[in-house]
């Protein structure tokens, strides 16, 4: 047990995650798109901050950092330092007074070609409950959103499960080590209407009309036979009634 | 068979939808109100004796013409919004008026009787001046039109263009002024500010230049404003800061400069700030002004003047004297000057312009609306009587842009609230209970329960129902006495006294907002205005916020709205509290606000008197409460960890979350920045508060749930990109949760560009954006899924769900312009929801959600079918049957409202821009209500026959039954 912990002490927790990349390189027109991508950059990275505090005075702190791969293969690692002791009591205090857990990262764009132009200011900030944060044993998903230029606009942290039941958690070691997945999430592009599909449907359909025959008959060339015997039947049926034979029924 | 299977299934759809009025049902749920504006021009026709017409131009670029009779509109043009269409000139000949469009840019002839366009000419460009009518030997067959830096002169019965010239040094002199006299010439007149006056005489026939002068005129800024014309060609100009008046004959060669007269010397003085104003009057364009004019020297001192033999003499004094104007009929010109009699009253009276000598019996008393705004404007119809003696009628407009049409001695003969022409914004509040109905409802009343015994309680039941018995005896004794007398003896007037809420609450109170800054309180099935109510020193530039605060159901407290008034500029604001059926001001303490107010926000929590409690963010994020009893703090103090609120700062491109603290202050607790350098936010919507929604999922074909996302606290944000390329340019919508700043999901339309229209509902979005590729509208929806489980179904709280909803999108082409959307809203939202689309054409389309659903199929399958999905097509159709107001159009529709009615298939709806309109619509059709033609009669006879066939069977069956036992 000691040795993990040591090691988990040693070593900085990583984690990384999956994007949903679409189309960083729009953001800029495309124009520059291709410069973007060839430049080989290692990337670069942002701090994330916390904070926790009993009387609720928002006090950022280091979390870990962002860590963002720029070129073809776009992504954002987490590299995090674990709690303290002192971190690990204040968190439970928080909790116990239904305080909230805080983040925030500094306004950046993603694009890695940007980054040495002006720096734009201020935070993202954003909170969950910290009792939900220490009953989900830290495990949270935090995602950052960003604008078809690739600036980040907003931070979200959820954790898993959202919930506060007022657990109690006991074992230390499982308010040590941040579960974070984490991901960038660019804007989708909203569907235009589709003309193209809905023409090539009905094409088809109209083919598929003229393969076959039968569908174009008219009414009467389908069902002539059902006319035909309906019409003789209630000619039957009439002159069958007119002749007075109406009064044997009475007997 | 695939094709006819969609067929078949867009039928089987179309059938649930399909609603349209029918002949007889025309005007029985709806009305429409039209309106023209603040009128800037109005002339009365004085061609004939009998003539009925008063012609007005507005503000609203309206020309109308209205029945001076009954103040209904005969006709009306409804031009461009903006400066294209702006009214310029309105000039009145005979049949014929003419008017100038858009800055100069276009010059027409209406004829007058039925309004239709005789002529139109394209004028060159440049801004315009003036305009006036020519005559030549008593007939006018001219109208020139004077721009910055050219005249031109066109045959009235044509347009045709007789000549245009270009003006003389028109880069330095002002051209202002027309005049013609009659006699040949056209005389332009400009001025040099501070230097000279520029006089150019122009000939008729061939636009030669015949003269041209300038006098010297130091202490001229504008021709325009400070001068007129009077006699046979007097310039006559008022100073006011050498407190004289100068004259100059226009057209004497040997006169070259201006001639001082003294204010003095005339015992007069103008007002210090007071700008004098001088008015003549040129009653017929082929010939002189006549001599006489007025000289306003301070807002309510207004004095006849004669100028003879270049002198001037004062004819009559009007002090005090609030407005003055003069008519002509025939061959003798009046003026009429309106003064205060009292507090609460004016009197017009009559005066002969060349003598100045009191008509006997032309007193027209003018009672001024305690609740409206002071008059204005004095616009006068004279008419010669049959004793040859005149007569006058007269059209007041208020500061509140009310008309008044009056005649002697005083009688209202009509009167318009041109007020509603600019609604800025509106609600819908529940008509109280009658006395008896509240009777009813006290009776059950907690505090009643408690204090009294059983006994007491049994008495008070028995009252009650004794005072239904009464009334319902009362209501039948008018019913029979009203049966007894013919039918249009029995007038149906609406008045306060008799407002009461009907069965189904179909019948509201409509509160109505206008720009000018007066409110109306309207009945919705009438259109009658039941009270008004004028808010003096209201900004133009004001905004409105108008809240229900406690609705009519807490009985015995009266209903109570805020209208929060916002100065745009400085952000500072200030409250209005009133009782929204009486219309009467409350006499509840208002909170100052010294601080520019950011956000306002109704809670859920009530005080003791069961009135919403308000929040009122000031710009240093600081909360004011109101109303701020001690009971409301206490509530707040309690809840302030879960009443989060938002604020948009869309020149920064901030959205930031804050939360109550106990002490009233605020907290921040998430930011969202979206950089102002790519895209700006437009528009931020949350969904409305009494939004019912009664189903939490959709059933699926194969039976099972989709469920929605129903985030209460979802936000709906749209953004326009700052590149309006129409390749690069794009609209955003962002989904936020207003409480957390989580963003629930971000997209982008590419190629696409404003105006924005949406709305945000339920689960979803629709949206409404210009195709810059295709150049076409485009609607999209958004639909919000849980998905197949919900993470907790009994309540709902955006600090725990932690899983992102399913987005479900489709965009659709919707084949016309669309100047507003609205969603219907109903009781308990069962009803299936309809679009109310509000059309350029002035048509209210009603638009099937149905239609717009992200899961329609591109191919059909079983389960779509059972789940009544129609198949995609990517074009929305609009069919004429789906037009809610028929033939009823509203000019210039601007916003639509919806209120639920107490009827689950009935939604309310007003539509408001120049007109307003208020139906009902039915989106499920009237499927709780029976139809106008359900047969009473058949059913009845159908059951007394069963009825009777029974009793008759069964004897008939005892009969034999005994026949058999006897046998």
């Amino acid at each position: 047990m000691a040795m993990i912990r040591v090691l988990s002490l040693v070593l900085s927790v990583l984690s990384s995650v999956t994007l949903l990349w679409t189309q960083s390189g729009e953001c800029n027109n495309g124009r520059r798109s291709a410069d973007a991508v060839d430049t080989d950059f290692s990337g670069f990275s942002v701090p994330l901050e916390h904070s926790f505090e009993v009387d609720d005075v928002p006090r950022f702190r280091l979390r870990g950092a962002l860590q963002f791969r720029g070129g073809r293969e776009q992504g954002v690692y987490l590299s995090q330092n674990q709690l303290s002791e002192k971190d690990r009591n204040t968190l439970k205090d928080v909790a116990a007074v239904d305080g909230l857990y805080r983040i925030r990262v500094p306004r950046v764009s993603l694009q890695v070609d940007r980054q040495t132009e002006k720096q734009s200011e201020g935070y993202l900030t954003t909170f969950v409950r910290a009792c939900s944060l220490v009953e989900s044993h830290l495990s949270d998903v935090i995602t950052l959103h960003t604008d078809v230029s690739g600036c980040v606009v907003g931070i979200s942290i959820v954790t898993i499960p959202g919930s506060c039941r007022g657990i109690e958690v006991e074992d230390e070691v499982d308010l040590e080590v941040f579960n974070t997945t984490i991901s960038v999430v660019a804007p989708v592009t909203a569907p235009v209407p589709e003309t193209a599909p809905y023409i090539e449907r009905m094409e088809q359909e109209m083919e598929k009309k003229g393969k076959n025959p039968q569908e174009q008959k008219s009414f009467f060339a389908k069902y002539w036979y059902l006319i035909l015997g309906g019409a003789v039947f209630l000619m039957a049926t009439s002159s069958a009634q007119t002749p007075p034979g109406g009064a044997s029924e009475q007997s | 068979m695939a094709w006819l299977v969609v067929r078949l299934a867009i039928s089987m759809s179309l059938l649930y939808t399909a609603s349209a009025v029918f002949e007889d049902q025309v005007g029985k749920f709806d009305w429409r109100q039209q309106f023209i504006g603040k009128v800037r021009f109005a002339l009365f026709d004085t061609h004939s004796q009998a003539s009925k017409k008063l012609l007005l131009a507005t503000d609203k670029n309206v020309f109308a013409s209205l029945n001076s009779r009954t103040g209904d509109l005969f006709w009306r043009h409804v031009d461009k919004t903006g400066p294209e269409g702006h009214i310029d000139a309105l000039l009145m000949y005979g049949q014929d008026a003419v008017v100038v469009v858009g800055n100069g840019r276009l010059l027409r002839s209406w004829e007058t009787t039925v309004g239709g366009l005789k002529w139109e000419t394209v004028l060159d460009t440049g801004s315009f001046q003036a305009a006036a009518l020519v005559g030549v030997q008593d007939f006018v067959k001219y109208v020139a039109v004077l721009k910055k830096s050219a005249i031109s002169l066109h045959d009235l019965s044509s347009g045709s263009e007789i000549w245009v010239e270009n003006l003389p040094d028109s880069d330095s002199v002002q051209y202002q002024t027309i005049y013609s006299g009659g006699n040949g010439l056209v005389l332009v007149l400009g001025v040099v500010p501070n230097s000279h006056i520029v006089i150019v005489e122009y000939k008729i026939e061939d636009g030669e230049i015949m003269n041209k002068k300038s006098v010297e005129a130091a202490w001229m800024s504008s021709l325009e404003s400070s001068c007129a014309v009077v006699s046979s060609g007097i310039l006559l100009c008022v100073d006011q800061i050498t407190q004289s008046l100068y004259t100059l004959p226009l057209q004497s060669a040997e006169q070259t400069e201006m001639r001082q007269i003294h204010l003095q010397t005339l015992d007069l003085e103008v007002v210090s700030g007071f700008r004098p104003v001088l008015t003549s009057t040129q009653p017929n364009p082929a010939q002189p002004p006549l001599s006489e004019f007025f000289l306003q020297l301070s807002p309510d001192h207004h004095i006849l003047l004669q100028f003879k033999d270049g002198l001037i003499a004062p004819l009559r004094d009007f002090n005090p004297a609030y407005l003055a104007a003069f008519a002509t009929s025939g061959e003798r010109t009046v003026a009429a000057v309106m003064s205060p009699k009292n507090d609460t009253a004016c009197s017009i009276n009559l005066f002969s312009a060349d003598t100045g000598r009191r008509h006997l019996d032309t007193t027209i008393i003018y009672h001024m609306d305690p609740n409206g705004g002071k008059p204005n404007r004095l616009y006068v119809h004279a008419f010669l009587k049959k004793d040859d003696s005149v007569g006058y009628r007269v059209m007041v407009q208020t500061e509140d842009l009310a008309l008044t049409f009056l005649q002697q001695p005083g009688r209202v003969v009509w009167m318009r609230e041109e007020a509603l022409a600019d609604v800025v914004t509106m609600e819908m509040v529940d008509l109280p209970f009658t006395g008896t109905q509240a009777e009813l409802e006290g009776e059950f009343g907690k505090k009643a329960a408690i204090q009294d015994g059983l006994l007491p309680m049994v008495l008070k039941r028995l009252s009650s129902q004794f005072i239904l018995l009464q009334a319902w005896l009362a209501h039948l004794w008018k019913l029979f006495y009203d049966a007894r007398k013919p039918r249009s003896s029995v007038k149906n007037e609406v008045t306060i006294d008799v407002l009461s809420r009907d069965e189904f609450n179909l019948q509201k109170m409509m509160l109505m907002v206008t720009a000018s800054g007066k409110l109306f309180g309207i009945d919705s099935k009438s259109g009658t205005i039941l009270w008004k109510q004028y808010l003096e020193n209201i900004q133009p530039n004001s905004v409105f916020k108008l809240i229900v605060q406690r609705t009519t159901a807490h009985f015995p407290h009266p209903p109570q709205c805020t209208l929060l008034i916002k100065n745009k500029d400085t952000g500072l604001g200030s409250l209005y509290v009133f009782n929204p059926i009486f219309g009467k001001k409350s006499q509840i303490s208002v909170p100052a606000l010294p601080r520019p107010i950011l956000q306002t926000l109704l809670l859920p929590v009530i005080d003791q008197d069961y009135a919403k409690v308000l929040l009122l963010i000031d710009d240093q994020y600081k909360v004011t409460a109101f109303p701020s009893t001690k009971n409301v703090l206490q509530q707040l103090q309690d809840t302030a960890s879960s009443i989060f609120f938002y604020l948009v700062d869309s020149s920064q491109g901030k959205l930031s979350g804050f939360r109550l603290r106990k002490d009233l202050s605020t907290e921040l607790i998430w930011e969202v920045v979206i950089p102002t350098e790519v895209q700006k936010i437009v528009a931020v919507k949350g969904k409305r508060a009494n939004e019912h929604v009664h189903s939490q999922g959709r059933v699926m074909g194969d039976r099972s749930v989709l469920y929605k996302y129903l985030n209460p606290n979802l936000l709906a944000v749209i953004t326009e990109s700052t590149d309006t390329h129409q390749e690069r340019s794009f609209v955003g919508i962002i989904l936020i949760d207003g409480v957390t700043g989580r963003i629930v999901h971000e997209a982008v339309q590419r190629k696409a560009r404003g105006p924005v229209h949406f709305v945000h509902s339920e689960n979803w979005v629709v949206y409404v954006y210009w195709n810059s590729k295709f150049r076409r509208n485009e609607f999209s929806v958004l639909e919000l899924f849980e998905g197949a489980e919900l993470y907790n179904s009994t309540v709902f709280s955006s600090l725990d769900r932690p899983h992102p909803p399913q987005v479900l999108q489709q965009s659709y082409i919707f084949p016309a312009p669309i100047n507003t959307l609205e969603a219907t809203l109903t009781e308990k939202g069962i009803t299936s929801r309809h679009l109310l689309v509000g059309l350029p054409s002035g048509n209210i389309l009603s638009l099937p959600k149905l239609f717009l659903d992200p899961r329609r199929p591109e191919m059909v399958s079983e389960q779509s079918r059972e789940e009544n999905l129609i198949p995609y097509a990517p074009e929305m159709p609009i069919r004429e049957e789906w037009f809610i107001n028929y033939n009823q159009t509203v000019s210039r529709v601007r916003g639509i409202y919806t209120a639920p009615s107490g009827l689950e298939s009935t939604c309310l709806v007003v539509a408001y821009g120049l007109d307003i309109y208020q139906s009902r619509v039915f989106p499920s059709k009237q499927f709780d209500v029976l139809k106008d033609d359900y047969d009473y009669i058949l059913i009845s006879s159908v059951l007394f026959g069963l009825f009777f066939a029974t009793m008759i069977s069964k004897r008939l069956a005892e009969v034999k039954l005994l026949n058999r036992a006897w046998r």
